[in-house]
């Protein structure tokens, strides 16, 4: 039977849809002119100013903070959330599986300002303690979701195997499961890492004045800024981005 | 009993209790009451210095019945929905190549969809900034093509702001739609052709019925967050494509006006929740519909 090219067609469409914007933009960050609209030959020059932007590194660097601390806290909580998914189907189960469903469908701005009134109201002030908390609350969900995924195709005869060969409880967990469970715990503590280093609006609702963060550095850059160099900097970041999805695959698809 | 050792029964509980304590606590604290309480500041009046008064009122509440109000929200839903639709008629072809492509071409495939899902939201935005900017490249393109006049605008309307939200929401379409078509069976639309459905016929009375539960979560993980939309009217809309979420925004960060922004963001939770119930309620029906279409066989 003849396929209708159709599919195809809109396939390849939606590619460049999604990465012509992308390659635009990329190269652009080497274009010498000013606003970025004619082409004016190649420079480096906008990669050599963003090295002496302080402001951008110092919002860097307290990104990276909250972005280890987030996802340090959110890797235990996930991983501990996704077995008990996997291993228990009480009511409790049901319930809890609900609750970690809803911060990946709430839309980002109910999350920020429902965080923004809860802190205000037990009279908690703003600033990198309650970005830190944010971050957890909706990292941990994703942890829990990518190592739930790995569980699903786990054998749990070989924690029954190492359990009747006499190894104790925590012994099993520590020396059979914790292995088996790494490129899964791996793959999702780099989706929460990168989540946090994204995150805008639920960030700007919680960060209070003192705590700029990256992303919140470049919303006010593309507001007020110069673009050649948030087209730099958007640059390096992609380079990151697409080091880290290859990163994840490469966790995803590691057999053990 | 004169064993120390706790009965089986009450370790698996115990087991159960240590590993679900901690998310379930961190997210009743951190989700569950945060939500409530935006439902409870709707009723308190603002203090001064941006914060929350003492005392309860409904003046907030009935703020929300201005006229503005209604424009905005009605330009929310329709937004949404829009951007919905766009996705939907992308997604469902993109989704059907993808799966039915071959084994080397489909990973390929599938990690230039999720690629955009790792990339930083503001960089996509911002992207499409520079590419609909008075003297950019699209402008240019179709000035020459004599599609648009030469002093047109394209930024800053609600086009721009359809156009960036279908863009950032397409992902989100797509995987739900590839995963759904991946495990359909396809003997069924060639069966289907064989008894002399058209193409058409087979697509919309055997595929898209086999591919319904991709459909309904592609749709509800392109809709649910559309609604709250508040970035992408920001950057490339004005003040007539303004979401609710914009006015959300400009309540806490303008006006230092909580409760105000409270009672709106209690509107939004509202209409974010309808959608999901109305999906689980006619799940639920249509399932029982099911069983007993089954009948007495």
């Amino acid at each position: 039977m003849r396929r209708s090219r159709f599919p195809l067609l809109v396939t390849v469409a939606v590619l460049l849809f999604f990465y012509l914007p992308i390659l635009v933009l990329v190269v652009n960050s080497f274009n010498a002119s000013r606003f970025g609209t004619t082409w004016q030959g190649w420079t480096l020059h906008w990669y050599a100013r963003l090295t002496t932007e302080r402001d951008i590194w110092d919002a860097l660097r307290l990104t990276l903070e909250i972005a280890f601390v987030s996802t340090a806290a959110s890797v235990v909580l996930g991983t501990t959330a996704a077995l008990a998914l996997h291993r228990f189907s009480s009511r409790v189960q049901r319930f809890h599986s609900a609750l970690i469903s809803v911060p990946l469908v709430m839309p980002e701005i109910l999350m920020g300002i429902s965080l923004l009134l809860f802190f205000a109201a037990i009279g908690l002030d703003l600033g990198l303690l309650t970005v830190i908390l944010a971050h957890v609350t909706f990292s941990l969900s994703y942890v829990a979701l990518v190592v739930l995924g790995r569980l699903e195709g786990f054998d749990d005869s070989l924690l029954e195997a190492a359990r009747d060969l006499g190894a104790g409880r925590w012994y099993t967990a520590r020396r059979v499961l914790l292995p088996l469970l790494a490129p899964g715990i791996a793959a999702g503590g780099l989706l929460a890492f990168t989540l946090s280093v994204d995150d805008f609006v639920i960030t700007f609702f919680v960060a209070g004045p003192g705590t700029t963060t990256l992303p919140i550095r470049i919303y006010s850059m593309i507001k007020h800024g110069s673009p050649p160099l948030i087209n730099a900097l958007s640059t390096l970041l992609l380079l990151v981005t697409f080091l880290a999805v290859w990163l994840s695959q490469r966790l995803a698809t590691r057999r053990t | 009993m004169t064993s120390g050792q706790p009965a089986p029964e009450e370790r698996r509980r115990l087991n159960e209790w240590l590993l679900t304590a901690p998310s379930l606590l961190w997210l009743a604290v951190l989700v569950l009451v945060p939500t409530a309480i935006v439902f409870v500041i709707a009723f308190k009046p603002p203090d001064i210095d941006g914060g929350i008064g003492a005392g309860w009122t409904v003046a907030t509440l009935r703020s929300l019945a201005r006229s503005s109000y209604a424009r905005i929200a009605w330009r929310t839903l329709y937004l949404s929905f829009l951007t919905t639709a766009g996705c939907m008629l992308l997604a469902v072809p993109t989704g059907y190549f993808i799966a039915r492509v071959d084994r080397a071409w489909r990973q390929s495939l599938l990690l230039l969809v999720v690629i955009p899902f790792w990339t930083s939201f503001l960089i996509r935005i911002f992207a499409w900034k520079v590419l609909l900017h008075p003297d950019g490249p699209v402008k240019a393109a179709l000035a020459w093509l004599g599609l648009v006049p030469p002093n047109a605008g394209l930024l800053y309307n609600a086009g721009a702001v359809l156009l960036v939200m279908i863009y950032t929401s397409l992902p989100f379409a797509i995987l739900p739609v590839y995963a759904a078509a991946e495990k359909l069976d396809y003997t069924l639309v060639e069966a289907a052709r064989d008894l002399g459905a058209t193409p058409l016929g087979a697509f919309f009375r055997v595929f898209v019925p086999g591919i319904s539960r991709g459909l309904v979560a592609a749709t509800l993980l392109v809709f649910i967050p559309s609604l709250g939309s508040y970035i992408i009217p920001d950057l490339v809309g004005s003040p007539s494509s303004e979401m609710l979420g914009n006015v959300i925004a400009q309540r806490v960060f303008v006006e230092r006006n909580l409760p105000h922004a409270s009672a709106l963001a209690a509107v939004l939770t509202v209409a974010v929740l309808a959608p999901m119930l109305a999906v689980l309620l006619l799940r639920r029906n249509g399932e029982v519909g099911a069983a007993q279409s089954r009948g007495p066989l």
